[in-house]
């Protein structure tokens, strides 16, 4: 189960500066620990994050073994017209979540 | 010249200090309150506080059909924000068939077990402190009323003997940090005063959820003593006690901690 918060602002006004969160369900394994027994935890970690507005990409993030579980992700970006923000996820083991809010932008 | 030694003793068990008494309920703080801003925003944002994670996913298992009786939280219960609110505040409750209390995870499983004919979520596991979290969720904001039950009476006396009780290898009582020391530090870190109002919980350290019995369990292995069991009847007396003394306080669930 893959659950993602966003907080998009429904609405702007041209030219403002808007800021968008996301955070991501997920435990991020660095595959560095081990079991009691000695067994090395496999590394199940996000790897990408991806944020497009109609379509074209405006953020990109790589994520890292040290990156703690359920990672938060903020920034910026400038409204320019009504759309849709579409973000995306892909991790270890085929791991791939999405996720989509619309914004408003009045002149 | 025997007696005079009992005396002599009498004397010097009655002169050691007691400890502190219960804090009033003006000086209760919650743990919310020893925390960095960064540590309150998180919790205060709902779309930063990773405990929200969990509660959405406890919404979909609230709206689940499962088990031999195909049935969901909500078939019975109907809508949580009604049917839960305040529930989570006066846990651990008395179990008239048990003929004990309960904590919320318990509650949890015995209707899985009683009323959905299904198999319990493990102690710890990701659906039990979901559901947990998203019950807990609608008692945010109400004050905590749990031990106002007359016959958790003995329960709440018994937890409060738990916490008076030194023990372990470190010999220390939960009062020792936890009534006589909680404005004080330990190793850099505030120690807090032990409150119980934001649970389950997503601590920092932990990267994950988790209930009040598992705190206790990391405080108790802290003072190196041996753990009570989830769910064993010292446990929830010892959580009953927590929220007794905690009367009053403002739900958080889910709490960030650090």
């Amino acid at each position: 189960m893959a659950s993602a918060l966003v907080n998009v602002p429904p609405k702007a006004k041209k030219g403002a500066v808007i800021e968008i969160r996301t955070l991501m369900s997920h435990i991020m394994e660095p595959g560095y620990r081990r079991t009691a027994e000695g067994n090395l935890v496999p590394r199940d970690i996000i790897t990408s994050f991806t944020c497009r507005f109609n379509g074209e990409e405006i953020f990109r993030a790589d994520l890292f073994p040290a990156i703690a579980a359920n990672p938060f992700l903020s920034f910026f970006t400038v409204a320019t017209e009504s759309g849709k923000f579409e973000f995306e996820w892909i991790g270890d083991n085929g791991f791939v979540a999405n996720a989509s809010a619309a914004i408003t932008v009045e002149a | 010249m025997r007696l005079r030694c009992l005396l002599l003793l009498a004397a010097v068990v009655t002169a050691l200090p007691a400890l502190a008494a219960e804090i009033p309920a003006a000086e209760r703080r919650s743990g919310y309150s020893f925390m960095t801003s960064d540590t309150k925003a998180m919790q205060d944002d709902d779309t930063a506080n990773p405990g929200m994670l969990s509660v959405m996913d406890g919404e979909a298992l609230w709206n689940t059909k499962v088990g031999e009786a195909n049935k969901s939280c909500a078939d019975c219960h109907g809508d949580a924000a009604g049917s839960m609110k305040g529930v989570t505040a006066r846990y651990p409750a008395f179990d008239k068939a048990l003929g004990h209390p309960v904590d919320i995870e318990q509650r949890i499983n015995l209707c899985r077990r009683d009323h959905q004919q299904a198999s319990p979520f493990a102690n710890e596991s990701r659906e039990l402190l979901a559901l947990a979290a998203f019950i807990g969720k609608q008692s945010r904001g109400q004050p905590i009323t749990s031990g106002d039950d007359e016959a958790l009476a003995p329960f709440v006396a018994r937890g409060q003997e738990l916490f008076m009780r030194r023990q372990g290898q470190l010999n220390l009582a939960c009062a020792n940090c936890h009534d006589d020391n909680w404005d004080k530090h330990l190793a850099g870190a505030p120690i807090t005063q032990g409150q119980p109002n934001g649970y389950p919980e997503y601590r920092l350290e932990w990267q994950a959820m988790g209930s009040l019995a598992r705190r206790i369990r990391s405080c108790m292995t802290g003072i190196r003593a041996q753990a009570f069991d989830f769910g064993s009847l010292d446990m929830v007396a010892l959580e009953l006690y927590l929220m007794s003394r905690a009367h009053g306080m403002t739900m958080e669930t889910p709490a960030v901690r650090p």
